[in-house]
C-alpha cells in the first residue's frame, strides 16, 4: 500500500467505480436533513419562545398557559441536557423504530435545533422595545397580532444572524446520522475508507467539503448582517 | 367622552408596593382639551395611561362615552380604536414605510380598504407637508417628522379623542414647534385632547383646562388664565415658580 502513489490512490477511492457518488449523494442526504430540520427547528422555536414570552408577561396566567410554559421548560432541559447522537439513537430505536432513517434525522435534528432556536427567538422578541407594543395595542390591534405584524418581524430581524448561525452549527452536526445508517456526507467518506482500506483521501475529502460549504455560508451571513446594518443607519 | 372615578394605582417593584395614583377624579367632555402638568414622577403619565388602559388601575373606573371600560366583559382593542395615542418616543414601527405606519392598522382592524387606507394617508401626509416621505422608513426621518407621523397614524383611525403623553419632550429644542402646530390645528379642529406637556404656553393658548396633578393626586384645577395667574395650592405656585422663572 505505501508505495501506491497518490494519484493511484485518489483513483481508487474516487474514480474507480464512481466512489465518488458515496460523497455527492451523502452531501445530497446532508443538505436535506440540515434545511428541513432547520425549518422545523424555527417552526418549534417560535412556538415555544412565544408560550415562553407570553407566560412571562401576563400578569394573569391560566391553567393552559401555566402547563404549557412547563412543557416547554421540561423539553428545553431534556434537549438541552442529553447529547444529539443518544436523542437520535432514541428517535430511531425506541420512538419511531418503523420509520424512514431520512425522516427519523430530519425529525431528531428539528426537535433538538427547535430547543436552541427558542432561546435565539425568545431574546430576539425581548429585544424589541415595548413602545412597540403600546404603539400596536394603543391603536386597537389585538395582543396576537400585534405580536404578529409587528413585533416578530422586528424580533427576526435582531437575530437573522443567530439563526442562521445554527443553521452552519446544524449542518456539521447532521454528521453523526451515519450512526443510524443514514449514508450522510460523513457516513459517504466512511463507506468509501472501508472498501478501500484507505482512510486520507476520502475523510480529508470530506473534511473540506464541510470546511468549504461552512466558509461560503459565513460569507453569506456577513453579507446579511452588513445588509441588516445598513437598513439601521438608513 | 371620559370620566374617571376615584382612580388608584400601584406598581410593584422590587423594593415594594408604590402607590403612584391616589383616587383621581375627572372628567373630560366632547372637544375639551385638558393639559395636565406636574413634577417628574407626579402620576400624570400614569393617569393618562390608564385612560386606555394601557396601564391596568388598580381600583376606580373609567368610563368612555357613558361606558364602563375596565371591566371584563369590554373588548379593550375596540375602544382603543377610538382612542388615538401619542407616545413620547414616537414609537413608530421601523420596519415598515411611513405609509404601511399609517394605513397599518386601518386595514387590519377593516374600518377602510386598502385604496381608502392608503389614500387617506396621504391626505394626511399633505397635511403635515410631509406626502415625499410617504415611501420613507422611519428612522430616515427627523424627530419633529416622526412625532408629526405618530399623530396622524392615530388621526387615520379617525379617533374620537386623542391622548398625548409628553410629545414634545424627546425632541431637539428646534422640532417642538412643528409638532405643537399639528396639535393645535388639531384641537382648533374640535378635537377632544387629553396632553400630559412640559410646554406650558401651549398650556396657556389651547387648553380649556389645566390639571396640576402631584404625588398621585389633582391638587388644582382651573381654565388657563386663572390657573397661571393665580394658582391657588401652594404647591402649584412652587412648581409654576420653578418651571416659568
Amino acid at each position: 500500500m505505501n508505495e501506491r502513489t497518490l494519484m493511484s490512490r485518489l483513483y481508487d477511492d474516487f474514480i474507480y467505480q464512481n466512489r465518488y457518488l458515496y460523497l455527492v449523494k451523502g452531501l445530497g442526504n446532508t443538505v436535506v436533513i440540515t434545511v428541513f430540520a432547520l425549518l422545523i427547528g424555527v417552526l418549534i422555536g417560535v412556538f415555544i419562545a412565544l408560550v415562553r414570552v407570553n407566560y412571562q408577561q401576563s400578569k394573569k396566567k391560566g391553567l393552559l398557559l401555566r402547563l404549557a410554559n412547563l412543557a416547554c421548560g421540561l423539553y428545553l432541559t431534556v434537549i438541552r441536557g442529553t447529547p444529539m447522537v443518544v436523542q437520535l439513537m432514541i428517535m430511531y430505536f425506541v420512538i419511531w423504530a418503523s420509520g424512514a432513517p431520512i425522516m427519523i434525522a430530519i425529525l431528531s435534528f428539528g426537535l433538538n435545533s427547535g430547543a436552541y432556536v427558542a432561546e435565539v427567538i425568545r431574546s430576539g422578541i425581548q429585544s424589541v422595545d415595548r413602545g412597540q407594543t403600546e404603539a400596536g395595542r394603543s391603536l386597537g390591534l389585538s395582543a396576537g397580532r400585534t405580536m404578529r405584524v409587528i413585533i416578530l418581524p422586528q424580533a427576526f430581524k435582531n437575530v437573522a444572524p443567530a439563526i442562521f448561525n445554527e443553521f452552519i452549527v446544524l449542518l456539521k452536526e447532521t454528521s453523526v446520522a451515519g450512526y443510524v445508517g443514514i449514508q450522510d456526507l460523513t457516513k459517504g467518506g466512511d463507506i468509501i475508507r472501508s472498501i478501500t482500506y484507505d482512510a486520507f483521501p476520502p475523510l480529508i475529502a470530506v473534511a473540506i467539503v464541510y470546511l468549504v460549504i461552512v466558509i461560503c455560508l459565513t460569507q453569506v451571513l456577513h453579507v446579511i448582517e452588513g445588509r441588516l446594518a445598513k437598513s439601521d443607519l438608513r | 367622552m371620559i370620566s374617571v372615578k376615584n382612580l388608584y394605582k400601584t406598581f410593584h417593584n422590587l423594593s415594594g408596593p408604590v402607590e403612584v395614583l391616589k383616587g383621581i377624579n375627572c372628567e373630560i367632555r366632547k372637544g375639551e382639551k385638558v393639559v395636565i402638568v406636574g413634577p417628574s414622577g407626579s402620576g400624570k403619565s400614569t393617569f393618562l395611561r390608564c385612560m386606555n388602559l394601557l396601564e391596568e388601575p388598580t381600583s376606580g373606573e373609567i368610563y368612555f362615552e357613558g361606558k364602563l371600560i375596565n371591566a371584563p366583559d369590554v373588548d379593550i382593542d375596540k375602544v382603543r380604536a377610538q382612542m388615538g395615542m401619542v407616545f413620547q418616543h414616537f414609537n413608530l414601527f421601523p420596519h415598515l414605510t411611513v405609509r404601511r405606519n399609517i394605513t397599518l392598522a386601518p386595514v387590519l382592524l377593516k374600518l377602510q380598504s386598502k385604496e381608502e387606507a392608503d389614500e387617506n394617508a396621504m391626505r394626511l401626509l399633505k397635511r403635515i407637508g410631509l406626502d415625499d416621505k410617504s415611501e420613507s422608513y422611519p428612522n430616515q426621518l427627523s424627530g419633529g417628522q416622526k412625532q408629526r407621523i405618530a399623530i396622524i397614524r392615530s388621526l387615520a383611525m379617525n379617533p374620537k379623542m386623542m391622548l398625548f403623553d409628553e410629545p414634545t419632550s424627546a425632541l431637539d429644542p428646534e422640532m417642538v414647534g412643528e409638532v405643537l402646530s399639528v396639535m393645535k390645528e388639531l384641537a382648533a379642529e374640535g378635537m377632544t385632547m387629553a396632553v400630559v406637556t412640559h410646554e406650558m404656553n401651549f398650556a396657556k393658548e389651547v387648553a380649556n383646562r389645566v390639571l396640576f396633578i402631584d404625588d398621585g393626586q389633582i391638587l388644582e384645577e382651573n381654565e388657563p388664565d386663572a390657573f397661571f395667574s393665580n394658582p391657588q395650592h401652594p404647591r402649584t405656585k412652587d412648581f409654576l415658580s420653578k418651571i416659568l422663572s
